[in-house]
């Protein structure tokens, strides 16, 4: 190593965030989408938050004088049938989606993955039955589970995020367990062992780690598939439920009733969620590339 | 492979039984009572009019009052016979309505997947032989966008705006395919096109990278290198081996098609499974819900069964296992 090249190294070290500008930048250049799809995310989660802000307008009470409005300076995307001013139901259903998105895949695919970490260390007869449910979960279509679940249990927010949720463990949990399957034969995890390391310790300090890459690359990837799930619950009746605002049920019933009248009504929630999704899946794609050796460069 | 045939028929009955049991619970662990909302339906909303008798004899009508296990165990035993129950609604037989249904959604089904092997195949091929090219780039967004573009918006705006453009007149009596093919193809192109770009989105995004994969092996340079055309390396060498994992995923895209069925019969109001279980599970219609559920969940087991025998005659890697 040159005198100058330890120069580099130690400045860059005494300031941890040009390391992370560098990065950052690193990411933008060589993954334009997916600084893209990063962008549109956090306009969306930023939008979401401010929301009170941004707009005056309540998305809920009905003002039947301004009803199916074009957008003008006052109503930016136009207005509904009972008046109600589009762009802040957007917003409110911005938050709703979201909220549901992440809050699903926090849970889904954690309790996935957990439980994939779990039963790939372990193996055997509780890994056949932990399996074996898997397959079950997997062999019913995830829009039919989640409408099952939700027609059942009730349209609680809760359980909407419950229902979104389950249909996520399985594809989580194969993925984890078969990365768990490769590392449990490493050395280092027979290291462990050799130490008298506890099953609860490898299971933590060793293999966990090792699966962090994949389940984030499942995680991601889940993101879109969460937000769109929820607003076929909802524009099918069984999720969100009117009148409060949430992108599916934007579209469902009304906005095509009146779409001669007022076509703003069946485009702007439509619109949302596809730029919300298409946002989720750039940037689950370059996770993907940036995490996976594999497929670097494809 | 006879041992491994039977091995995964095994497996898939044991898991239908999983499905079952999940299905039945499901059902049982709704809050609020079944008898109270027929009682209310059959009484035109009138609360005060439904006695605790009625109740009792409407529990007592379906079964409700037996114990969980001998309610489960009579359900199987019934379905396996071909005995489904009566909606608890409309009266009308589960199984005689789903033998009126399951056509139009099966159909739905396989003209999407169709398609979605049109479409989805060629592009994935031209992705990974023209790689970062303009076209490329071009084929790679719109691939992406058909998994982002939700179907039921593309399709809402395709029906409505047909209407009012272009004069569609929104079809609502479903026209059997032996009556009138040509019209039955009509009223089917649209939602199985909707219903295909989806799966034709994922089997090219698939056929992409496999088939990058692919091209980097040695044995492809080998081809190239005794001076084979490039067509006849890619057709002959290539494809055989990029195919393998592309149909793989033909058992989720067929789950997915069947899941997204629900969406695109409600929207073009086509008179099959999708809409009947939708309408079954806003009513809370246990037997048509419980039982389509399972019906659903076993044609996928029998799908993945089916490419998991397909993959060992494709593979002899896995064939020889």
């Amino acid at each position: 190593m040159t005198i100058e090249q330890s120069d580099r190294v130690s400045s860059v070290r005494s300031q941890p965030g040009q390391a992370v500008w560098k990065a950052a930048t690193g990411f933008i250049t060589r993954k334009p989408l997916g600084a893209a799809g990063v962008v549109i995310i956090f306009t969306m989660i930023i939008m979401a938050v401010a929301t009170p802000l941004i707009t005056s307008h309540d998305p809920v009470e009905w003002n039947l004088t301004d009803k199916l409005e074009a957008p003008s300076l006052t109503h930016w995307l136009g207005t509904d049938e009972m008046g109600r001013d589009l762009w802040s139901r957007i917003l409110m259903g911005a938050r709703v989606s979201l909220l549901i998105g992440f809050a699903s895949v926090a849970f889904g695919s954690t309790f996935g993955g957990v439980l994939g970490i779990a039963s790939g260390w372990y193996g055997g007869k509780f890994d056949q039955v932990v399996q074996r449910i898997m397959d079950a979960l997997m062999s019913i279509p995830g829009i039919i589970l989640a409408l099952a679940i939700t027609a059942s249990l009730g349209q609680s927010l809760f359980n909407i995020i419950l229902a979104v949720g389950i249909v996520q463990i399985p594809r989580a949990n194969r993925v984890v367990r078969s990365q768990v399957l490769a590392v449990k034969e490493s050395q280092y995890v027979e290291g462990a062992r050799a130490i008298g390391a506890s099953n609860l310790r490898i299971m933590t300090s060793h293999i966990t780690p090792q699966c962090v890459a994949p389940w984030l690359i499942i995680a991601t990837s889940a993101l879109g598939i969460a937000i769109l799930t929820e607003a076929q619950l909802s524009f099918l009746g069984l999720g969100v439920q009117q009148p409060e605002p949430s992108w599916g049920g934007m579209l469902s019933g009304s906005a095509r009733d009146y779409f001669v009248l007022a076509p703003w009504m069946a485009i702007w929630p439509g619109v949302g969620l596809s730029l919300a999704v298409y946002g989720f899946n750039l940037f689950g794609d370059a996770v993907r590339d940036v995490l996976d050796p594999r497929l670097r460069g494809t | 492979m006879q041992q491994y045939i039977a091995r995964r028929l095994l497996f898939g009955l044991l898991t239908a039984i999983l499905v079952s049991l999940m299905v039945f619970a499901l059902m049982r662990i709704a809050p609020g009572d079944v008898a109270q909302m027929i009682a209310l339906d059959a009484s035109g909303g009138e609360a005060s009019s439904i006695t605790e008798e009625t109740l009792q004899q409407i529990r007592e009508s379906l079964g409700l009052d037996d114990a969980l296990h001998i309610q489960y165990i009579k359900w199987v035993r019934d379905f396996a016979t071909g005995n489904w129950g009566e909606s608890f609604f409309t009266g009308r037989s589960v199984f005689s309505e789903f033998k009126t249904k399951f056509p139009v959604t099966l159909e739905l089904v396989i003209l999407s997947q169709i398609l979605a092997v049109l479409l989805g195949i060629p592009a994935g091929i031209i992705m990974a032989l023209k790689q970062d090219s303009r076209l490329d780039y071009i084929v790679r967004i719109l691939s992406l966008a058909g998994l982002s573009v939700p179907s039921f918006w593309s399709a809402t705006l395709l029906l409505v705006g047909g209407a009012y453009f272009l004069g569609w007149n929104p079809r609502l009596g479903y026209v059997s395919f032996f009556d009138n093919p040509i019209e039955n193809l009509g009223q089917f192109i649209w939602p199985a096109l909707m219903l295909g770009y989806i799966s034709a989105a994922t089997k090219a995004r698939m056929m992409r990278s496999t088939m990058l994969e692919v091209l980097r092996q040695d044995y492809i340079r080998t081809a190239h290198a005794k001076g084979l055309a490039a067509f006849v390396v890619t057709a002959r060498h290539a494809l055989k081996n990029a195919f393998i994992p592309v149909v793989t995923v033909i058992g989720i895209t067929t789950a997915l098609a069947l899941g997204g069925s629900v969406v695109m019969e409600r929207i073009f109001t086509l008179p099959g499974i999708g809409n009947y279980i939708l309408d079954g599970m806003l009513r809370r219609d246990f037997p048509v819900v419980q039982s389509l559920v399972l019906v659903l969940a076993t044609s996928v087991i029998m799908v993945n069964l089916l490419v998991d025998l397909s993959y060992g005659w494709l593979d002899p890697r896995v064939r020889f296992q």
